[in-house]
């Protein structure tokens, strides 16, 4: 995680991997400070940009300016898909396949066929949830940037990052690691790819 | 919504940061050292239980389920009352993750974790016995799932047995998943915190490269509230379909409306009790007396008396539901519960769940770690009376008097039950020893809150005591 400040084209990766600049990338210690930086940042116009916490802080999304429903999105999908499923498989297996008559009871039965259809929504549902936000969020991902910011483990313990990135079109190294010291961070650094 | 309420003592005692949050939970996986001797004979025993579980699975598999007291009519037993037993017992972690996170409880913090991994290794001992019951797993695969096969066969879907297999294993799943992606972030605290590169590696790859990136906390937790929304009516209905398994019978003292909500009242029931058999002992041993307060403990007990109160009022009405049917077979269960051969079991199972609860009426009680202790410890025992009053009781009270005969378990019935306990008990030795027992990334967000003022619950300690001696717990009353 030792990230030597150096810029030539030629390491040990090769002549790409782990050269030229990632992001600047500033370090505070609470989750104020790092939303009003965030803030700040947005207001000056920077629009690639991510803040890294230990806990989700609310209204951090809204200060950065990102907004996403992709998510809820496709839960909504995956329920319909499930539900879509659940009674299908059972009107497949009674009516269509095997048509079986229980006590002169209608092929389609249908309060008999709601618990299943409910728990395969549900199941499907709650896959989409889970397996939806890993690809949206593009994990498992072992390797990333930001791991390169010097004290970035303590992301995961008790400090907050915010990094703008190179692709930003106003980022320039020097103006923008000025501008986040000016916003009360504990230290800024120049973090490569 | 909870009213904020000034409360002497608060979801976490003493003033924290971020930084000895994370210790006190951390401290129990990175310091080996912490396990002592009780750790040790806790595992050593559930690994005998788990050893002896696997004994009798394998001399089930090999004599059939002839090894066990069922036969008919009592074609339901010990099996089927574990199995219910068991996934009661899961029924609190799935409550305490989702129900109270959509009812913004914050106290549910210090607790869903645990109460999670209990879900999942009760869900896993519940499981086995459906299974086994079918005498040959291997074949029961075909009429359980619609698995496409070469003989054509197919679950019969009408039938409330299949809605079973559909609802607890997804019910399963869906835990599985709840539970692993609250430990994504805290497998990435784990990782940055770990000494050794062993766990460095194993939490590394536990925590899918997780960097606490904002874009990813924002779907982290819309799929996580989605995921609790979605468990709610989960896991209302499974214990509701496995209580159609009764209901939807003609059996006397199984055709009760009443049933869905009494199971599920008491599916939680069980299951808060055994969240307070674990929580209690281990929050004294590992001391977590700060993250993990006297006031959830208060809190618990209040839950467990109210859904004691439903379960008994489930009681009630089942005597009332007998005498005024006018059935004579209902009638005459409802006698042999009363004084028949297993009245025993029924008084018995008035005694635990009905009678011993109301002493969380009284508030020092709910403060007294070994009354709560041993209360839970009853309604534990008393809910697995219930189960066993409702199915070998109703089976041999039939509409035949060919059915008049009484059931008794055999040695591997009993091998079998205590064998799930052990498993279970290993499994829950081996969470506190590989696993953080607490959310640590929602108790950080409490310490955050808290210091902020605006956690619902007035934290008093943590913002206006600070350095003063800890106030008497529930010193509020």
């Amino acid at each position: 995680m030792s990230a030597t400040h150096t810029s030539s084209n030629m390491n040990a990766y090769g002549p790409n991997l782990g050269t030229g600049t990632w992001a600047v990338v500033a370090e505070f210690d609470s989750p104020e400070k790092l939303v009003s930086a965030a803030e700040a940042a947005r207001r000056a116009g920077f629009k690639k940009m991510d803040a890294y916490s230990p806990f989700p802080i609310h209204g951090l999304s809204d200060a950065i300016g990102f907004r996403d429903m992709k998510v809820p999105f496709s839960v909504f999908a995956g329920g319909l898909t499930g539900g879509a499923f659940g009674y299908g498989l059972q009107f497949y297996v009674h009516v269509l396949d095997y048509p079986m008559n229980v006590g002169g009871k209608p092929l389609v039965s249908l309060p008999s066929m709601i618990p299943i259809t409910y728990e395969c929504t549900i199941l499907f549902a709650g896959l989409t949830a889970f397996f939806s936000m890993l690809a949206y969020n593009r994990l498992p991902k072992p390797y990333h940037s930001i791991f390169n910011t010097p004290g970035f483990e303590r992301a995961t313990q008790d400090r907050f990052f915010l990094a703008i990135e190179k692709e930003d079109p106003q980022f320039d190294p020097e103006k923008t690691a000025q501008f986040l010291r000016e916003l009360d961070a504990l230290n800024v650094s120049e973090v490569e790819a | 919504m909870a009213k904020a309420v000034p409360l002497n003592d608060v979801l976490i005692t003493g003033d924290y940061n971020y930084e000895q949050v994370e210790e006190a939970i951390g401290r129990l996986i990175l310091q080996p050292k912490l396990h002592k001797t009780a750790w040790w004979l806790f595992l050593l025993g559930g690994l005998g239980g788990a050893g002896m579980m696997a004994v009798s699975i394998c001399w089930l598999l090999y004599q059939g389920i002839g090894i066990w007291g069922n036969n008919v009519p009592v074609a339901w037993a010990f099996d089927i009352v574990n199995f219910v037993w068991w996934i009661g017992i899961g029924h609190a972690g799935t409550l305490i993750s989702a129900i109270l996170l959509l009812l913004k409880q914050q106290w549910r913090n210090s607790i869903n974790r645990f109460a999670e991994a209990m879900t999942i290794f009760a869900v896993m001992c519940a499981g086995l016995y459906p299974l086994l019951h079918t005498g040959r797993p291997w074949v029961a695969l075909f009429w359980l799932f619609p698995y496409p096969n070469i003989m054509g066969m197919m679950p019969q879907f009408r039938s409330a047995l299949e809605w079973d297999v559909f609802a607890v294993s997804t019910y399963f799943t869906i835990s599985l998943v709840f539970w692993f992606m609250g430990l994504i972030p805290d497998f990435a605290s784990l990782r940055d915190r770990a000494t050794n590169k062993l766990g460095k590696i194993a939490y590394g790859i536990l925590s899918l490269g997780w960097r606490g990136s904002n874009q990813h906390w924002h779907r982290y937790e819309q799929a996580n509230l989605l995921l609790a929304g979605l468990s709610t009516p989960l896991v209302l209905s499974v214990h509701t379909i496995v209580s159609y398994d009764f209901a939807i019978s003609q059996v006397p003292g199984w055709n009760v409306t009443v049933f869905p909500p009494y199971f599920v009242a008491g599916a939680v029931f069980a299951g808060f009790a055994m969240v307070m058999n674990f929580l209690i002992p281990v929050r004294a041993y590992y001391g977590l007396k700060d993250l993990v307060t006297m006031r959830h403990i208060d809190w618990m007990c209040k839950v467990l008396l109210a859904t004691g109160l439903i379960v008994f009022y489930g009681y009630i009405l089942e005597v009332f539901y007998a005498l005024y049917s006018g059935n004579v077979y209902e009638m005459r269960l409802l006698d042999q519960r009363l004084h028949g051969y297993y009245a025993w079991s029924y008084w018995a199972l008035i005694f635990c769940n009905g009678i011993v609860p109301q002493l969380f009426w009284i508030p020092r009680m709910r403060k007294n770690l070994v009354v709560v202790w041993l209360v839970s410890l009853v309604v534990g025992v008393g809910m697995w009376l219930e189960r066993f009053v409702i199915i070998p009781l109703s089976l041999t009270n039939n509409y035949l008097p060919s059915s008049n005969k009484p059931y008794y378990p055999t040695f591997w019935d009993f091998a079998m039950f205590f064998g799930t306990i052990g498993f279970f008990t290993m499994l829950m030795m081996l969470f506190l020893r590989f696993l953080p027992a607490i959310n640590i990334f929602e108790m950080k967000d409490l310490v955050h809150r808290i210091h902020r003022g605006t956690s619902k619950i007035e934290p008093t300690v943590a913002n206006q005591n600070q350095g003063a001696e800890p106030v008497a717990v529930g010193a509020d009353r």
